[in-house]
């Protein structure tokens, strides 16, 4: 696994392939829409999608706790896909979080899908978390007044054209103030980084780093302001990442 | 027929297309209700198609009338009104036509019991296209309920030729006693006048449109009253709606049919067919079976048939008359295809006919028809089962397979427990099964059939009516102003809404022309072999246009001709490689399956593969080195575990899991209109098959999958009869240059399919080109075009590429 290093603010960070941001600073590692039991959300609605998903998002989180032993895990927000979620936890996999979060800070950024604190797990629930120059925000906000902003939400993800024709994978997208990260969860999709509500927050475009087998493949994106001015009334339609 | 009926048999009435088949079916129901018109429902007709379910009602009234009889014949479709199916409900007709659909949502009803009871019997039209389908399999199981609910019940199965009557004799018979089930085969009308039409010069090489024969074409429709121009795919329907309409001075009404139009326009078309208002329409597969319009003169195939019983059934659409010959025109689009088209006319005039039997029924239609049995009355395991196994489709169902599709229904049937207070069903002190809860039978209406659409996009005129779909994936490879061809028109891309592509009459430009995935049928066995016969031995050659012998006695003189047994396999440099060429015949699917294990194993040997190709002949590979040991590239052992590891991560496995995942109520199935609620719950099947292969690789609906794709869709059956043939009869000729017989393949369009693991390879490559170009420059860089109003100095000429134009949306996975 080879990490891709990103300035941001001054500070040097630290983007996974696995897709999860680490700032060694501050010993922090940060994951975005893990959207736990989405599969058991499904199942309760008479859709049996197989319940491994919360087992699985596990499975991911856990080298890379190993890898950085961050003193701070950061969830980005929709860590669970709704509120009813951490109560509809098999016994099993809330013991497996419970030891990855082991005697860690954690900070459990709200979400659409959570907007309140997970029941019964450890931590503080904020709407935003101020560390340093950053801003960890659920939903990144347009414009030079949002800060240096690290975000989730849009499950970003892109396609490079190959000689075999385009392949998409999920992706960080990056400028100069804000880093926007892919989704973690096993279960979640993913929206084009050209479809509206992600160009608006990436008027001039920036640099997307696709998630690989052991590495990410970057590539610089053009500037997507004619694709965010357009059609403005789709921001919410179009988004199908749920 | 009639014999049959007497002696209250079952029946399978074998003929071909015309002649009255569908009449001679009900014959004896009508004997019947003549001396015993009682009422309750006698006879269930179930046709493949509503409208030929309509069609046969109308056509039926009028004898019924000149027999004095006084019937109620109605039809039940999705398309019947509420209040007419509460009535039929109540009070039954005597005879129903409807189709595999609306019978299972009638058998899952509360008083299914009641209105089939008295059932003496069910009529199945057109059986050949249905047996072996997941229609066919849902439509089996209802057969088995219907011969419990009403044990006197015959069945009569109506089939154009087919390869395998027993096999379909079986799939008809209740519990697949062939031999219940008496065999009526009709005698062959006139046999059909079929012809090769060439193009006017040069006989193209590659190519599959046959666009060169147009002109052509048109003379023929000019010289006939009504013409069904029959095509391979959508997109090359489109392209010859357009060839024909650019030649079109006399102004003939041509129209356009295939299954990417909307509903209404299909039937708009088949109503000016039918009115005798239209001289000519194009036509794919949407067309193959329909209601018989009589008055069709001609029946043209342009491009290569691919399968006997597929040419039958097409040329069965001219004509329907048993005393006249059908007549049909086959237009082949290149030379392979001049052969292909000469063995489809001689298997015919053999009476020879092509097909597999049909294959053992899905799981995943199992689970829909447990949860529809749930919904009608509680059942106990052990009576479903037998009744079940009593479908010839499902007559090897094991207990186990049985009992986890059960499972699979109930809570999901995963190993980890948790979803138990999920239940859909639940069993009594007794081991009876219930449905819990109203919402069970929604979610099953909801979810009914097993026709699953890809995903697709509506295509909208700008503040005007749909036009119907195109894929996803096409519409990923639009930016707006391109220009498309849809619908018979040109067509301008505006924009993306959330419910449509919208769009404008086309603009500047050469249109492209949206492709379907997986609407090619691959040639046939039995046509394959055949094409082999006629290239191994040039006594056959006389009967070839002069280029197509010119050709393949050049081949014989530089290289040499495919043997009918064994392989031959050409290697040659060209360019900075070296390409490989194997003669395998075995169709497109198992060529592109066999490409995928050979450049595995070139790969292993250090042979540098760059990539391949399959048509429907021949498998083509480049690689960087000359390829050595081509023995050993063709051995059996292909075929181990290399091949699984393929599979699992191929797109037609993650394709066929979407659709049993979605047919078994899984995934949520998509409905016309729901679209427009915005942001709906949607669930990406590629993830979950991922998580489960992972987690639980024995789950029942990844049993299912990978019995679906072993059973027909890698044509993996092919590939082993293939490496079988070729086992030390490899026939390896190293040229200098490409043979004449390469060429076709050379010039083909297409593209390797890439796996999971190798699209890493391709990202990395690509992002070491644009940092190659750019020398590693990381800055964020404009593109040509940038709207800030700063244009791009021209002294950067690199400037273009270091930004990498993102695709919009990916094709495929």
């Amino acid at each position: 696994m080879i990490s891709a290093p990103f300035h941001l603010a001054g500070e040097r960070l630290l983007l996974d392939p696995a897709g999860a941001l680490f700032w060694p600073a501050r010993q922090l590692l940060a994951v975005s829409d893990l959207h736990l039991e989405k599969g058991s959300h499904f199942a309760a609605r008479g859709r049996f999608v197989p319940p491994y998903d919360t087992r699985e998002t596990l499975a991911r989180l856990q080298p890379l706790l190993r890898r950085y032993s961050p003193e701070r895990i950061v969830f980005l927000g929709d860590s669970f896909h709704d509120t009813g979620g951490p109560a509809r936890m098999h016994a099993t996999d809330r013991s497996t979080l419970m030891h990855l979060l082991g005697n860690r800070l954690v900070t459990w950024v709200l979400g659409n899908h959570d907007p309140a604190a997970p029941d019964g797990l450890p931590g503080e629930a904020v709407e935003e978390f101020h560390e340093g120059p950053f801003i960890f925000r659920h939903q990144g906000v347009p414009g030079r007044e949002a800060g240096f902003e690290l975000s989730g939400h849009f499950h970003p993800k892109a396609s490079l054209p190959t000689r075999c024709g385009p392949v998409t994978r999920p992706c960080f997208l990056a400028d100069a103030r804000r880093v926007m990260l892919p989704a973690f969860g096993a279960y979640t999709g993913g929206l084009e980084i050209t479809s509206q509500p992600i160009a608006a927050l990436f008027p001039r475009g920036g640099r997307a780093f696709l998630l690989g087998r052991d590495r990410l493949y970057s590539a610089a994106v053009g500037p997507m302001k004619h694709l965010a001015s357009a059609a403005t009334r789709m921001a919410d339609a179009s988004l199908q990442v749920s | 027929m009639l014999a049959a009926a007497e002696a209250g048999q079952s029946a399978l009435l074998i003929a071909p297309t015309g002649g009255g088949k569908t009449l001679a079916g009900f014959l004896p129901s009508l004997i019947q209700l003549h001396r015993d018109n009682r009422p309750g429902l006698h006879t269930l007709y179930i046709s493949p198609l509503k409208a030929l379910a309509v069609d046969i009602a109308r056509n039926l009234t009028l004898p019924a009338q000149e027999m004095g009889l006084d019937l109620r014949i109605e039809t039940r479709t999705g398309d019947t009104p509420a209040n007419r199916r509460a009535r039929q409900r109540a009070d039954p007709p005597q005879i129903l036509l409807t189709t595999p659909e609306s019978l299972t949502l009638l058998l899952s009803l509360p008083d299914a019991a009641e209105m089939f009871g008295g059932l003496r019997c069910v009529v199945i039209d057109e059986i050949h296209a249905l047996a072996g389908t997941k229609r066919g399999d849902q439509l089996a199981l209802c057969l088995s309920r219907l011969s419990s609910l009403a044990p006197e019940m015959r069945r009569v199965g109506l089939s154009a030729t087919v390869a395998h009557p027993q096999a379909l004799a079986a799939w008809c018979a209740r519990d697949a006693d062939a031999g219940s089930v008496r065999l009526v085969r009709a005698k062959g009308g006139s046999a059909p006048a079929i012809s090769t039409l060439l193009p006017a010069g040069r006989l193209p090489w590659g190519g599959h449109m046959g666009l060169a024969s147009m002109p052509d074409v048109y003379e023929r429709l000019k010289e006939a009253g009504v013409t069904i121009v029959f095509v391979n795919t959508r997109a090359q329907s489109e392209m010859v709606f357009q060839a024909l309409w650019r030649l079109n001075d006399d102004n003939l009404p041509i129209a356009l049919h295939h299954g990417s139009l909307t509903v209404e326009q299909r039937r708009k078309v088949e109503a000016a067919m039918a009115d005798g208002r239209l001289r000519a329409v194009v036509a794919t597969a949407s067309l193959d079976l329909g209601i018989d319009w009589g008055a069709v003169d001609q029946v043209i195939q342009v491009g290569a048939p691919k399968g006997v019983a597929r040419l039958l059934q097409r040329v069965g659409r001219a004509n329907h008359r048993m005393d006249e010959a059908s007549r049909a025109i086959l237009v082949p689009a290149n030379r392979f295809e001049v052969i292909e088209c000469r063995a489809a006319i001689e298997a015919v005039a053999a009476g020879e006919v092509d097909g597999e039997p049909p294959r053992p029924g899905g799981l995943d239609v199992l689970a829909q028809h447990i949860l529809a049995m749930a919904c009608h009355a509680p059942f106990h395991p052990d009576d479903l089962f037998a009744e079940v196994r009593g479908a010839a489709a499902y007559a090897g169902l094991t207990r186990r397979d049985f009992d986890d599709t059960l499972r699979f229904v109930e809570d999901g049937g995963y190993a980890l427990s948790g979803y138990e207070r999920f239940r859909r069903l639940f069993r009594d002190s007794e081991g009876m099964v219930h449905v819990r809860g109203a919402q069970v039978a929604r979610q099953l209406r909801m979810n009914l059939g097993t026709i699953v659409d890809t995903p697709a996009l509506k295509v909208r005129m700008r503040g005007g009516p749909v036009l119907g779909e195109v894929e996803e994936w096409f519409v990923s490879t639009l930016q707006p102003g391109d220009n498309f061809i849809f619908a018979g028109q040109v067509l301008r891309y505006e924009r993306l809404d959330p419910t449509a592509v919208i769009v404008s009459r086309g603009g500047e430009g050469e249109p492209r022309v949206p492709a379907y995935a997986g609407s090619k049928l691959p040639l046939s066995t039995h046509l394959a072999m055949r094409v082999r016969g006629i290239l191994a031995d040039p006594a056959q050659w006389r009967s070839l246009p002069q280029a197509v012998r010119d050709w393949l006695a050049m081949q014989r003189l530089r290289s040499e001709l495919p043997p009918l047994e064994g392989l031959l396999v050409e290697v040659f440099p060209r360019g900075n490689r070296f390409f490989l060429v194997a003669y395998c015949f075995e169709g497109r699917l198992a060529h592109q399956t066999l490409g995928m294990l050979v450049t595995k194993r070139m790969e292993r040997l250090g042979l540098g593969p760059l990539g391949f190709l399959g048509t429907d002949y021949v498998l083509a590979v480049w690689s960087a080195f000359e390829p050595t040991d081509v023995e050993h590239l063709f051995e059996e052992d292909l075929l181990g575990e290399e091949l699984e590891e393929w599979v699992a991560e191929s797109s037609i496995l993650r394709r066929t899991f979407r659709n049993i995942a979605t047919i078994a109520g899984l995934l949520e199935k998509k409905h016309p209109g729901q679209e427009k609620s915005g942001r709906q719950m949607t669930m990406n099947a590629d993830l979950i098959y991922d998580v489960l292969r992972k987690h639980e690789p024995d789950h029942i609906l990844l049993r299912a999958t990978r019995a679906e794709a072993a059973g027909g869709l890698t044509d993996v059956a092919r590939i082993a009869t293939l490496l079988a043939r070729a086992q030390g009869r490899i026939r390896l000729r190293r040229l200098e240059k490409v043979s004449p017989l390469a060429v076709p393949a050379l010039i083909e369009e297409g593209r390797e399919w890439v796996s999971g693991t190798a699209e890493d390879a391709l990202l990395a490559e690509a992002v070491a080109l644009v940092d190659e170009a750019t020398e590693g420059e990381e800055s964020f860089t404009g593109e040509v075009g940038d709207e800030t109003g700063h244009p791009p100095p021209p002294e950067h000429p690199l400037r273009t590429s270091r930004s990498m134009a993102f695709a919009r949306r990916r094709p495929r996975r």
